[in-house]
């Protein structure tokens, strides 16, 4: 007991002093849970507008594709990339195994199919006669597309934040495929597979550390979209960015 | 004259449901036409292929002249624009709505700023830029539509019901906007519409529409005036009956409707009478009326469809007449549907075609 508590001090201790280490570790998370995230958006959401918006034989299969790709256990992922990515696999010529790249990757392929599904139940409960309206307006076809994914973009919001907490908080691929390599100029520890480590090694103050870290990262990224969904700000914002914040707030009263 | 648009022989189906059955239609350069008929006759079709969303299955439309390629709508879909009958909003504010089309058209943001206000200037919801547009009454919003399709100065304005489940003082407010934008912006206007008097105040030719064909085509006075056998062959329009006309000793005049509804008019008629009565002059009320109105019947409602100020009730005395009151009417009143209720209207108040 006396352990554990001391342990919570010490990593209390570390948050506060910034220990270059611990926070090293959180900005890889970041900038690898970040970058997959982007990545996953930049097919996802048009894979989403494609499936919502088109009739073809195979929607609903496809739909449901997704859908339960999103049980997938992660670890059947990480396995699977594991063997792509290897030596003998069929992308080993890449180098790509235990490099952040290789985390990247794993991480945006297990987030699309959050992305997708929410992404097309978002696109799905916009008015269907939203497309017409912007052609009656003069909009091309792909205006019009737009139109509907701006319509769309609170749930969209929601999806990308949804996916960011998956990729941050993930462990099986990222072990699988990233090596948690804690050293050298090529690190491949996160926040995740860096608690697994330094819980191994005994360093149980840093474990604990990057825990507190990791939840106070996906808290504050959850309280801000919920403060920011309630104000109706998001959606508003990210549509007319030129409107005064104090506009909305005198309009809501 | 100059011919905007042209419909020839123009055919819509769905799967094999024909809703527009070889149609010719000629739209005039600065005219109102409004398309009168039931629900489900091909008004809204017609306005869609007119606004190029929609492709006929057989048949040419043409615009300016030319003869559309509905495979390449994209330049000529900029000078049509169709309001819908049910509102749909882009959920930002009031402006950016209504600048939505100009955007899309290039228009430098000064000049957008501008036409938005005037806009708004039209339709009477001055200073409303900023406004949630979603945030806005029923009535607000149909107008907010109108002035975004305004706004783009096209040659053919369409609108499909336009102020069908608004209160008075809106459909009075957009009845005017209509008519100004026509007289003063010579902008051609093509409504759809199932308002026998909105037919007859607004436009300057009626097309009657059954079943999607044109039957009959003129002035209001000249469709009005001598046609109650099509009149009559739309049922579907509210309170419009078809009866066999007796002239009393009194020197008034009897329809019977059937199923033993006998209603009474100013005029002489006899034989077979087409006759119209507006919801707004049906008084409702819950015991029979001592009073000079010669039309009282009893019945009960069968039907109830809230219109924001007002309700609109169906009352079944053997024929559904259509009855509109005030929501606060009908609060007091404590109606239910199947509550029996009694329907009083003066015999003057009954048009007969």
């Amino acid at each position: 007991m006396a352990d554990i508590l001391g342990g919570i001090i010490e990593a209390f201790r570390l948050i506060a002093t910034g220990n270059p280490e611990l926070y090293g570790i959180v900005s890889r998370s970041l900038l690898f849970s970040g970058t997959a995230v982007i990545l996953a958006i930049l097919w996802g959401t048009p894979l989403a507008m494609l499936i919502a918006i088109k009739e073809f034989r195979w929607k609903t299969i496809l739909k449901t594709f997704f859908s339960t790709l999103i049980g997938l256990p992660t670890v059947v992922l990480g396995l699977i990339l594991l063997l792509i990515f290897s030596k003998g696999g069929p992308l080993g010529f890449l180098g790509l195994l235990y490099t952040p790249a290789a985390i990247i990757i794993g991480q945006a392929l297990l987030i699309t199919p959050i992305l997708v599904s929410i992404g097309i139940s978002a696109i799905e409960s916009v008015d269907p006669e939203i497309l017409n309206l912007s052609k009656t307006l003069g909009a091309s076809e792909s205006q019009a597309q737009v139109s509907v994914l701006k319509e769309a973009l609170n749930g969209i919001i929601l999806s990308d934040i949804a996916s960011f907490n998956r990729a941050i908080g993930e462990l099986g691929v990222v072990l699988l495929v990233g090596g948690n390599i804690a050293g050298g100029g090529n690190r491949t520890d996160v926040l995740t597979t860096a608690i697994s480590r330094y819980t191994a090694i005994g360093e149980i103050d840093y474990a604990i550390a990057l825990g507190i870290l990791l939840m106070i990262i996906v808290f504050a990224i959850n309280i801000i979209v919920v403060v920011l969904r309630r104000a109706n700000y998001i959606v508003e914002l990210a549509k007319a960015p030129y409107f005064k914040l104090k506009t909305y707030r005198e309009n809501k009263t | 004259m100059t011919i905007v648009a042209q419909l020839k022989d123009l055919t819509k189906a769905y799967g094999s449901k024909i809703v527009v059955n070889a149609v010719n239609l000629q739209i005039h350069e600065g005219e109102i036409l409004a398309l009168l008929g039931p629900n489900g006759s091909g008004k809204s079709t017609i306005l869609k292929i007119l606004a190029f969303i929609e492709s006929p299955s057989n048949g040419t439309v043409e615009f300016n002249g030319e003869t559309v390629n509905y495979k390449k709508t994209e330049r000529v879909r900029l000078q049509s624009t169709l309001v819908f009958q049910k509102t749909t909003l882009f959920s930002t504010s009031v402006y950016n709505n209504i600048a939505y089309g100009l955007k899309i058209r290039g228009v430098p943001k000064n000049e957008r700023e501008e036409e938005v206000s005037k806009a708004l200037k039209i339709v009477k919801l001055q200073g409303f830029e900023k406004r949630p547009a979603k945030k806005l009454s029923g009535g607000e919003q149909q107008r907010v539509a109108i002035a975004r399709a305004l706004v783009l100065k096209t040659k053919l304005l369409l609108l499909d019901e336009p102020t069908a489940n608004l209160d008075p003082k809106n459909a009075g407010i957009l009845e005017e906007v209509i008519e100004t934008v026509n007289r003063e912006n010579k902008v051609t206007i093509v409504i759809a519409t199932h308002n026998m008097f909105q037919a007859e105040k607004l436009p300057h030719r009626i097309a009657l529409m059954n079943e999607g064909k044109i039957t009959e085509i003129g002035t209001p006075a000249e469709v009005f005036g001598k046609l109650s056998k099509n009149l009559a062959s739309f049922a579907a329009v509210e309170n419009t009956f078809t009866g066999t006309a007796q002239p009393t000793a009194e020197g008034t005049t009897i329809v019977d409707l059937g199923s033993n509804v006998h209603v009474e008019i100013a005029e002489l008629r006899e034989g077979e009478t087409t006759i119209f009565v507006n919801p707004k002059d049906i008084i409702l009320c819950q015991e029979p009326l001592n009073s000079s109105a010669r039309n009282v019947f009893n019945g009960k409602i069968t039907e109830i469809t809230d219109l924001g100020n007002l309700v609109k009730l169906k009352v079944d005395v053997g024929r559904a007449f259509s009855v509109q009151i005030t929501k606060r009417s009908y609060t007091e009143m404590t109606l239910t549907l199947g509550s029996q209720v009694c329907i009083v209207f003066k015999a003057s108040s009954v048009n007969v075609f």
